[in-house]
């Protein structure tokens, strides 16, 4: 038996889970998809005295996108996400390939992931750079917690430990907005070691008119390139300009050193990234008036 | 703390009381004597433990067991039609020699299975792709990839290259 002695509460709605949360307090763990959770357990990295299952709760389940926001229920896998995504978001679809191996996604929830906050993962950096947000609960209310606002430290949300994320929501890119996405892994759904997300649009003259760009792997928490997008905003997008874009996005940059990669070399390949998917995200461009 | 479990492992349906402790995989393995399931890391990153959960490959290790109530698994001792023939899949890890040790290998296949289903006409690429959620300490994975394509042949009728 690995993991350490738990109480198993089995929630059957949003409600329950409040409940549970709201009669222990720190004390419980949510498990919903259980992909980073359990292994932890199986550590005894966490030893929680209970951990409320949200797999039977069907209210916190649905996917549905409704004028351009994207609402992700705590319950949808990440694999239900890309095969949303394989007809709607082809950004999505790459983001999601990164993320560990297909057995892996089928369990693992698009909201667990989110604020599971690990610095490594695709999927916080994409809440962010998509002004995403997460919908909270708690006992007696609800609110909504914009990305920029949730991720503090490495595994550390601004969650209240009575409280449960219940959706994501992702603002979808404008029309004719391209995309680009790229990550450095030592294999094929290792943790990232830099990662790079971007979405840029144009308007009717060929200037930037929506710049996003959003990092992982390079710090704490998934942080926004916002120099990078001050840099291309208005302006029309030259290959100079993409490239001054991305070294003002990477020089705003403070990541960790680590076995795997020095600070200086995430910094540098993360300017290479950005350059590579704002250049990826301008191709895919189409203009709008 | 013991819960009730119902469960269809290989299309037997089973009533059991478990530990809400137990892994899947441990559940599969101690109580049903189910080996075939191997347990390998023990955290989600090897891939030895996978099983397929109402047909999509999961990681045993890495859900509870009480968490497969009034679900489907499928495991490696479940893929053969019968006692005296092998899955396309098995008879061409077989025949590539897709395996050494084979403790890597009942997690590959039920990988594969889903995989092929998926995928018919697979590239090398997607092979390879696939198999980075799987690690074989042994053989190098080459022959795997081989067996692999063989056996998505053999499913498609088109027969060995």
């Amino acid at each position: 038996m690995k993991p350490p002695p738990f109480e198993y509460v089995v929630a059957s709605s949003a409600a329950d889970v409040v409940e549970a949360l709201r009669r222990y307090g720190d004390e419980a763990k949510v498990l919903a998809g259980g992909q980073s959770l359990i292994p932890m357990l199986a550590l005894r990295l966490v030893r929680p005295s209970a951990l409320v299952d949200i797999n039977g709760c069907s209210d916190l389940d649905g996917l549905a996108e409704s004028g351009g926001t994207l609402t992700v229920g705590a319950l949808v896998r990440q694999r239900a996400l890309e095969k949303w995504a394989a007809a709607h978001s082809p950004l999505f679809v790459e983001a999601l390939g990164w993320v560990a191996h297909a057995p892996i996604r089928n369990r693992g929830t698009v909201v667990g992931s989110l604020v599971h906050a690990d610095p490594a993962s695709e999927l916080p950096a994409l809440l962010l750079c998509l002004d995403g947000a997460i919908v909270a609960r708690r006992k007696g209310g609800e609110r909504v917690i914009p990305a920029d606002k949730l991720y503090l430290a490495p595994l550390t949300t601004s969650l209240e430990s009575d409280e449960v994320a219940t959706a994501a929501r992702f603002t979808l890119p404008p029309e004719g907005a391209g995309w680009g996405f790229a990550e450095v892994a030592r294999r094929h759904g290792d943790f990232a070691l830099v990662g790079c997300a971007a979405a840029l649009a144009l308007d009717g003259a060929g200037a930037v008119s929506h710049a996003r760009l959003g990092f992982f792997g390079v710090g704490g928490t998934p942080v926004r390139g916002a120099p990078g997008e001050a840099t291309l905003m208005g302006q029309p997008p030259t290959a100079a300009r993409v490239a001054e874009a991305a070294k003002a996005a990477a020089a705003a940059l403070s990541p960790d050193g680590d076995i795997h990669a020095s600070a200086g070399y995430r910094k540098l390949v993360a300017a290479t990234l950005a350059e590579r998917v704002l250049t990826a995200a301008l191709s895919r461009c189409r203009r709008t008036e | 703390m013991k819960r009730p479990l119902r469960v269809k492992v290989n299309g037997t349906e089973y009533d059991r009381s478990v530990d809400v402790r137990s892994t899947l995989a441990d559940f599969l393995r101690e109580d049903l004597d189910l080996t075939g399931t191997h347990v390998g890391c023990e955290h989600g990153v090897c891939g030895a433990c996978t099983v397929l959960l109402d047909g999509e490959p999961i990681r045993a290790c890495l859900m509870l067991a009480v968490q497969a109530n009034e679900r489907e698994v499928g495991t490696i001792e479940g893929v053969a039609p019968s006692e005296e023939e092998l899955h396309p899949l098995q008879e061409a890890f077989w025949a590539k020699h897709g395996l050494q040790c084979g403790y890597c290998t009942p997690g590959i296949i039920m990988s594969a299975c889903a995989f092929l289903k998926e995928h018919p006409a697979p590239t090398d690429g997607e092979i390879r792709e696939m198999l980075a959620g799987h690690l074989c300490r042994c053989t190098g994975y080459h022959f795997i990839v081989e067996a692999i394509a063989e056996a998505a042949r053999a499913l498609s009728g088109s027969g060995p290259a």
